[in-house]
């Protein structure tokens, strides 16, 4: 049997960076993941012959940059060059595309001018109060039993501090406008149903939520206060797709001496007197370790691996509760040739393309995931990332990665009965704003929530591994009790997308459990 | 217009369903025969059940219980069937006490805990064999149970309406018992059960009570309560069996030094402010966790609050000068300083002193136990008569009768 200072459970980004940080603290940690390479869904996979797509997360738009030096990424091949972050397309059968260039549209192409000064407006506002929530990111939920330290304590106070700096009148709009829904927001300052569609699709992304739907803005938030490269509210898409990100964490872990293990599924967490004392893997090879992190999912953590009869039944109650049922499905395309989009540049190809034409539309789409049926008219963003890396696809075919919204976890009829309708309706979509996009299809992988889930090993097919939404933040992510990457069993932590801040290629949850830890077991 | 109103929508149905509200007390399936005997009309309301205050003569149920033998309808308590290959693990997790130390054929008194180490309820666990248990109590855990189930091959069944049951305690309970014809009662000792043959079916007589005199508690499908009443109401008469109300069985309670949950303690459930909740450590049940078996819920909070001394209050047993009954007063210490409340109190004529249970905020009744006095306001003829009286805190049971545990038990 084999001791670990530190025993890293799931090798997605997020235990990626928790281990490489421990590991760089002088702790011996050995990192197991489940499937046959590392990356969970950050993976570049091959979905066809030749044809190669980031699996799940498509975009990077939120990488943290306390990752990116902690982990010297960028000495382990990760090399942002600003130059390569996208545009986003508003695409729209009615009035033409819409253009949102620089870091989230510092330039808005394609509306009236006074749209354009109402617009910037709203950004530089948006950027002001997503401001004020950043510093959260990177930091542990405040703990309402009191136990913050001094550090954690100030840095509440600065967070004070910067709502005041804000001035009267800004602040209490920061206070007005936090829970409010982003249609009404929109709503309030612009007039252009494709911008206000855009930026209502990515309030919404990843969420059981419409526009419409209470607190929606803060998704909006969520996204705003992520940055790539310095800047915030960039996005591009990684060169070789998202596996080479991982591939750099990786090579950085390998080298601050993490001993990698892949084809490794941990079965239980071994509990004694209250305390994790070390793993059991499927084929009932027992390792142990000072402290086991999981970056694997709260429920699978709790209540597979750990097991009701370590933990208090409340406890249990809430782990029971998160909501974790996913709404987004992943289409890849191997397509014969690149498409053409209607109205669009040949350059614009490269730009992250949205097909979110209004508010409205959005709000639509969602309705019938409420009653557990997929939008027939759905809203989705659409990349195509073999344009600007060739590596992706045979010569001269064109690989097409879009998210799809909503494709409810928990779908009626069933997801046997009700995949094929629901891909009709897509490329019936698609069809319309790229015609004869259907001819060049030569092959299709369509992942629904439960596809996710099976492949993934993310309960529900949630990217988030749980709703990011207010219930659902901070403190109360995933659930109080365990809301300070600790857990009830002592040597356990998380540190995986379903801990604070949030899911998203970010490393933030794994970086703040990292600090935790090195805070707590000396 | 005699047109009998006909379901039409699932909602009417379901509503039909539930006609819990149509009957806001409940009757036990022994209702007629006490309702024969209910000569004062003195009710209360016991989870939801109708229940005797007192029959015909308070003072006289209580001697029934102490020099005849008394029958008492505890049917009203919340009763949970517990089955199954994990049933002991489940409730390992569950209680407070050592589960695998209760031997099939043995009831343990227990109690359970919150997330946060705060008493839910107390009960007794009857271990009816290897796989079965019954749990009795005083609220409803239905929800918590089966909660608390996930993860465990076992089931969680409430049995409150379907079993019956009654207390015979009292000095001459065994004789009568034996009259009636329960064959081999006499091998039970103290928290052992068995099942006996009554009619067609069986009746569970385990030597357990809320006395602390010799005494029998048994338990019936609801369908055989009546004969069973009937049974031990014939044998019983020339033992002088009687029916008796709360009132009666409560002073014999205090005497024995026994707590009533959402009477001398808050349960964690039913606690509205944050400051009435309490850990076993101050409700007197700390002997109960069992630290040296596995998880249980509360396990690490009430380390935890060991470890820190976090343990704020105290039950203790008060013995108070004079004889008028000190029922909720407030308890000083050195006259001035207040330090707790007296939850249940009064004359003990067997004990022949004036005992209570109270609350204390530690130190007092923990390590300062000296200059403990009551303020007893006695309403004399519309005057308020204040006293403050000196209390002594002494050990529970305030009683101690050899004929509770004695083997073979006493014959009359």
């Amino acid at each position: 049997m084999t001791s670990f200072d530190v025993v890293v459970i799931g090798g997605g980004h997020n235990g990626l960076v928790c281990a490489t940080l421990l590991a760089k603290s002088g702790r011996k940690v050995l990192l197991l993941e489940a499937g046959s390479e590392l990356g969970g869904a950050a993976r570049t996979e091959e979905f066809a012959p030749g044809f190669r797509v980031s699996s799940v997360a498509h975009l990077l738009n939120r990488l943290h940059p306390d990752v990116v030096t902690g982990l010297d990424l960028e000495k382990h091949g990760l090399n942002f060059v600003l130059p390569e972050q996208i545009p986003s397309f508003s695409l729209s059968a009615k009035d033409g595309p819409l253009a949102l260039t620089g870091a989230y549209g510092e330039d808005l192409v394609g509306a009236s001018s006074s749209e354009q000064v109402a617009w910037r407006e709203l950004r530089a506002q948006l950027f002001r109060y997503a401001g004020i929530l950043k510093p959260f990111l990177s930091r542990r939920p405040p703990d309402l039993r009191g136990g913050n330290s001094l550090s954690e304590t100030l840095a509440l106070g600065q967070t004070a501090l910067a709502l005041k700096k804000l001035g009267k009148e800004d602040m209490r709009d920061f206070l007005r406008v936090i829970l409010m829904n982003v249609a009404d927001l929109l709503d309030e300052q612009l007039t252009d149903d494709r911008l206000k569609g855009l930026v209502a699709f990515d309030a919404v992304l990843g969420s059981h939520l419409g526009p419409r739907s209470p607190t929606s803005l803060l998704g909006l938030y969520y996204r705003l206060a992520g940055e790539v490269g310095g800047q915030p509210g960039a996005q591009l898409v990684p060169k070789g797709g998202m596996g080479t990100v991982v591939a750099a964490m990786a090579a950085s872990a390998a080298k601050a001496g993490v001993i990698l293990r892949t084809g490794a599924l941990v079965n239980k967490i071994r509990v004694e007197n209250g305390r994790a004392i070390g793993v059991v893997l499927e084929n009932t090879e027992e390792i142990t370790g000072a402290v086991i992190v999981s970056a694997a999912d709260p429920s699978t953590t709790f209540l597979d691996m750990v097991g009701s009869r370590e933990l208090d039944t409340g406890f249990v109650r809430k782990i029971k509760n998160i909501r974790n049922q996913g709404d987004a499905a992943k289409l890849h395309l191997a397509l014969d040739r690149a498409p053409r989009f209607s109205d669009l540049d040949a350059d614009a190809h490269c730009g992250r393309l949205v097909i979110a034409p209004s508010v409205d539309h959005v709000e639509r789409a969602f309705n019938p995931c409420k009653y557990g049926e997929f939008s027939p008219e759905p809203v989705l963003e659409i990349t195509l990332p073999s344009l600007a890396d060739p590596s992706l696809a045979p010569d001269g075919a064109c690989v097409l990665s879009a998210v799809i919204q909503y494709a409810p976890y928990r779908l009626k009829e069933g997801w046997e009965i009700g995949k094929p309708k629901f891909f009709k309706a897509i490329m019936d979509l698609l069809e319309r704003h790229a015609p004869g996009i259907g001819r060049l299809t030569r092959h299709v992988e369509l992942l629904t929530p439960a596809d996710i889930e099976e492949r993934y090993r993310m309960p529900g097919g949630h990217w988030h591994h749980g709703e990011l939404q207010a219930d659902q933040m901070l403190m109360s992510r995933p659930a109080f009790g365990t809301e300070g990457y600790a857990t009830p069993v002592d040597g356990l932590y998380l540190c995986g997308a379903g801990s604070h801040p949030g899911g998203g290629i970010s490393g933030a949850p794994g970086l703040n459990a990292a600090r935790r830890i090195m805070a707590l077991e000396r | 217009m005699a047109k009998t109103a006909k379901i039409s929508s699932p909602y009417a149905a379901r509503i039909a369903a539930r006609g819990h509200f149509r009957t806001l007390r409940l009757d036990t399936p022994f209702q007629p025969r006490i309702d024969a005997l209910m000569k004062r009309n003195d009710w209360y309301d016991w989870g939801g059940y109708r229940a005797a205050n007192s029959l015909w003569d308070e003072e006289l149920e209580y001697f029934a219980i102490r020099s005849q033998a008394a029958l008492f309808d505890i049917s009203p308590m919340v009763k949970y069937g517990i089955e199954g290959p994990d049933a002991e693990a489940f409730l390992n997790r569950v209680t407070l006490r050592n589960v695998s130390k209760l031997k099939p054929g043995r009831v343990h008194y227990t109690a359970w805990c919150d997330d946060e180490g705060h008493v839910l309820d107390d009960g007794t666990l009857f271990r009816l064999s290897d796989e079965r248990f019954r749990l009795c109590c005083q609220e409803r855990h239905l929800p918590w149970l089966l909660d608390s189930a996930i993860g465990y091959d076992v089931s969680v069944a409430e049995q409150t309406e379907a079993i019956a049951g009654l207390a015979l305690q009292g000095p001459t309970s065994f004789a009568i018992l034996r009259a009636a014809g329960f064959a081999g009662i006499e091998r039970l000792k103290v928290f052992d059960l068995a099942d006996f043959e009554h009619q067609n079916g069986t009746v569970t007589i385990s030597r357990t009570g809320f006395t602390g005199d010799l005494g029998y508690e048994l338990f019936v499908s609801a369908e055989l309560a009546l004969s069973l009443w009937d049974r031990l109401m014939e044998a019983g008469r020339l033992h002088g069996i009687r029916a008796i109300g709360y009132t009666a069985l409560n002073r014999a309670r205090l005497e024995a030094g026994l707590i009533v949950a959402n009477a001398d303690f808050s349960t964690a459930e039913h606690a509205l402010r944050a400051d009435r909740v309490r850990m076993p450590d101050e409700i007197g049940l700390g002997f109960m966790v069992d630290l040296e078996k596995g998880h249980f819920n509360g396990r690490r909070a009430i380390e935890i609050a060991r470890k820190n001394k976090k343990l704020r209050h105290i039950l203790v047993g008060l013995e108070i000068e004079g004889n008028i009954p000190a029922d909720h007063a407030i308890v000083y210490h050195r006259g001035k300083k207040e330090v707790g409340l007296v939850s249940a109190a009064g004359w003990s004529p067997l004990a022949k002193r004036n005992i209570a249970i109270a609350s204390l905020a530690r130190p007092f009744g923990d390590t300062v136990t000296d200059d403990l006095w009551v303020e007893i306001y006695a309403l004399r003829e519309l005057k308020y008569e204040k006293l403050m009286k000196r209390a002594k805190v002494v050990p529970r049971p305030f009683i101690k009768l050899d004929r509770r545990t004695a083997n073979p038990p006493a014959d009359f």
